[in-house]
């Protein structure tokens, strides 16, 4: 009973979290590494990008709510999701006209491209905290919890509750299959596999006749079909704040560093490897080790690795420590 | 005089927008936007040796800054007596448990081969030596946090005058950038981007909640000041006479004595705050001035050469003989160094450390953008763009008031649109920012003053 007991709450306190948290970031990271990969620039403006998909998927939740459309016990914003990417879209490729085209056309080194896109960074902090304000906003409604940790412990009998919000099993379905129709796109399509080609070696490609304003084009519709998803599925989950959408860039950057920049499938484990990491060092163990350790043993202190305060410290040092072992990510291998 | 004009004419713009804000807005405005732009001025100096002269991109300008504020802190207060009778012998103990970490470390990396049994060697020393250190400290840390937590509860610092730190600052930023260097120079630039502010995140993680080093978010305030006290100021014979000397004209309209009086009294108050502002503004322009000359000089010597051509082609400069890890890791100490005493100055104008305000995310593309602005290789660019960029930042939201008046005129003035713009001008100034940099990075790539070379 005690087994199963630390078993419950090791779930309820560090796995669901963690998977949640990974598979947003995650999609973030996925995002990063197409542009890195393709684009060939480190995006700085990731974060507010995604948190300008989140305001418009919030925008529009808003509208859909007072003419009185809803899902009932799912989120309305599941309906203002794919009009928000579609603006996403829009939004994504006029900047790529307007800003990024011209450093790309003259081949402008990387650096340059990544101070360009802090350039763009600053607008869109701007636009975003012009029209919806820098304060937090709650957008979700439906059904909260799929599992209450009460009724659970009057289902089960024992002294642990596992909550299940249904924001986490919303955030991990929609990843799986927003995932793995990426995968699918990039390995069994002839876009995708044109992709990949343009990011292994551009010249090779553009000989066998790749067009390269088309591939710009889709890997910037991928970028803002995940920009929104992420960044939506984190704000259903938490919620939305400009400035702390633009801190989860660092992890996001961590994520896909580790995952091995470039490589979609690494970014995805990396975007784990960060949330469990964060989460396995900082949670304290103490009613852990008191469920499955005779009495005598039970431990004084917290049993923390590592303070939460340092929590956004530890993904950061598993990044510095990947990138002197292994500056090539840990899933290293091809390029996308 | 010639070549020199659109230096001299920049630079007289920029002062001429102080000034028209001195006279329109207060002095004392004025002032602390000026004495800003001298720190900002400071900083980019520093990021523009790296970026500028040898093309190395350092995104963790404000870990930097907050080590020069901590030597600012350790330099300036009182020692804590009782903290350190409390647990000093514990924290002192920890620091030879480090030095020996870090010896038994190079011992192994002189000594052996490089092997997987070597990195699983020194991983194993360090997390071992992470948990002896946490066990040892613990108590004093404790006992030091427990100490008066409400005023003090750290150790204190040395009690010299906070002047110093500025050197001591630098030398901590210094040590920092040794070891960042060391561990991240190799990387490519965008990742050596990331790295570099990643590490300062650490950094600041670490001042924030290592309350008995920096008494983190509850924040050390009251520091030493190098220019005297508006309070002491204002019951100063010679100041207020020459307060009076100065508004004697306006004084002699007003006839009523005791008028007369209140007037002056309020005068030597105003007077007294932009005095000590004017103070500061000497001590930073001491600085900026010093460190422009060194750098000048730096940069028309054989050594500047050196630099430029390793930024240029890193592989030719190689091939000729030139040390570029070493140098690379040189010019970064040096950076680093100068965004430290930047960040002593910035505490010693404030006259508190406060850890939470240092936000990497937020400041350190000031910097750059400022950098970028003004133009990279040139000291001159460098300075000018951190005086246009925190000018702009901080008179961002008069200008986007103005603007947003104007094109709004026709509207009523409960118009829901109108009401929404005024309310969100703060973020304005993020606006301008982006815009800014966009199209210098477009129309002008090099900044508004480019970086010039001439053989002399």
């Amino acid at each position: 009973m005690d087994f199963l007991n630390a078993i419950i709450l090791l779930l309820n306190y560090i796995f669901i979290p963690a998977l949640t948290y990974g598979s947003q970031l995650a999609l973030g990271a996925i995002f990063v590494t197409l542009i890195y990969g393709i684009l060939r620039f480190a995006n700085f403006a990731t974060g507010d990008m995604m948190s300008f998909g989140t305001m418009v998927t919030i925008l529009f939740t808003w509208y859909f709510q007072s003419i009185g459309i809803s899902l009932g016990v799912l989120p309305t914003a599941l309906i203002a999701i794919p009009f928000a990417i579609l603006f996403m879209i829009i939004y994504m490729l006029f900047i790529d006209k307007f800003v990024f085209k011209y450093y790309r056309v003259n081949k402008s080194p990387p650096v340059q491209l990544a101070m360009v896109s802090i350039g763009v960074m600053f607008v869109t902090q701007a636009v975003v905290r012009i029209i919806i304000g820098p304060s937090d906003q709650r957008f979700f409604d439906g059904e909260k919890f799929i599992i209450k940790a009460r009724e659970f412990k009057e289902m089960t009998g024992l002294n642990e509750g596992l909550a299940l919000k249904s924001t986490q099993v919303l955030t991990i379905l929609v990843t799986i299959i927003l995932v793995s129709l990426l995968f699918w796109f990039l390995n069994k399509t002839k876009t995708g596999k044109s992709m990949k080609a343009y990011s292994d070696n551009e010249d090779l490609a553009l000989l066998s006749g790749i067009d390269p304003k088309k591939i710009v084009m889709i890997t910037w519709i991928i970028a803002g079909i995940l920009a929104t998803i992420g960044g939506a599925l984190y704000g259903l989950d938490k919620s939305f704040k400009p400035f702390t959408y633009f801190n989860n860039m660092l992890p996001i950057f961590a994520a896909a560093i580790v995952g091995g920049i470039g490589n979609p499938f690494g970014a995805f484990l990396g975007g784990y490897v960060i949330a469990f990491s964060e989460i396995f060092l900082t949670y304290a163990y103490k009613k852990f080790f008191m469920y499955i350790l005779p009495e005598s043993m039970e431990p004084e202190s917290l049993v923390q690795l590592l303070s939460t305060d340092y929590k956004f410290a530890v993904s950061f040092s598993i990044l510095v420590i990947v990138l002197l072992y292994r500056p090539s990510g840990i899933f290293k291998g091809k390029v996308l | 005089m010639r070549k020199n004009l659109n230096v001299i004419a920049a630079y007289s713009i920029m002062m001429a927008l102080i000034i028209l804000v001195g006279i329109f807005q207060s002095w004392n405005v004025a002032l602390s936007i000026f004495n800003l732009c001298l720190i900002s001025a400071v900083m980019t100096m520093g990021a523009n040796i790296q970026w500028g002269y040898a093309g190395l991109i350092n995104f963790g300008i404000m870990g930097y800054t907050a080590l020069g504020g901590l030597a600012a802190v350790l330099i300036s207060v009182d020692p804590v007596q009782e903290a350190w009778r409390a647990g000093g012998f514990d924290i002192i103990m920890c620091l030879w448990l480090i030095i020996a970490m870090v010896f038994a470390i190079r011992f192994i990396l002189k000594n052996f081969e490089k092997s997987k049994f070597r990195t699983y060697g020194i991983a194993a020393i360090i997390v071992a030596g992470i948990v002896i250190i946490r066990i040892t400290a613990e108590p004093g840390i404790e006992a030091i946090e427990g100490v008066n937590p409400a005023k003090t509860g750290f150790l204190g610092g040395f009690g010299l005058p906070i002047i110093f730190s500025w050197i001591v600052g630098a030398f901590f930023a210094g040590g920092l950038a040794f070891i960042v260097g060391k561990v991240a120079l190799g990387l490519r630039a965008d990742y050596l981007a990331i790295a570099t502010l990643l590490i300062s995140e650490i950094v600041i993680a670490i001042i924030k909640h290592e309350d008995w080093l920096t008494r983190g978010v509850k924040n050390v305030i009251g520091l030493k000041r190098p220019a005297p006290y508006e309070v002491d100021l204002q019951t100063t014979e010679w100041f207020i006479n020459l307060v009076e000397k100065f508004n004697s004209g306006k004084l002699a309209l007003i006839s009523n004595l005791a008028d007369r009086q209140a007037a002056l009294n309020q005068m030597v108050i105003e007077g007294s705050t932009v005095f000590v502002k004017l103070c500061y503004s000497g001590l930073f322009l001491i600085v900026v001035i010093i460190l422009l000359i060194l750098t000048q000089k730096a940069l028309y010597s054989p050594w500047g050469r050196m630099m430029r051509a390793i930024r240029d082609n890193e592989e030719a400069a190689n091939a000729m003989g030139k040390n570029v890890v070493k140098q690379h890791l040189l010019i970064f100490i040096l950076g680093s160094a100068i965004v430290g005493i930047a960040g002593a100055m910035l505490v010693t104008q404030d006259g508190l450390f406060t850890p939470g305000s240092y936000r990497p995310m937020r400041y350190t593309f000031l910097i750059w953008v400022m950098v970028i602005v003004g133009g990279s290789g040139n000291n001159f660019g460098a300075i000018l763009g951190g005086f246009a960029v925190w000018f702009l930042w901080i008179e961002a939201a008069p200008i986007a008031l103005f603007l947003i008046n104007f094109f709004t005129a026709g509207m009523a003035d409960t118009h829901a649109l109108k009401v929404h713009l005024i309310e969100s001008v703060p973020y304005f100034r993020y606006l301008m920012m982006g815009l800014g940099l966009l199209l210098i990075m477009r129309y002008r790539p090099k900044g508004i003053l480019p970086e010039k070379i001439e053989i002399k």
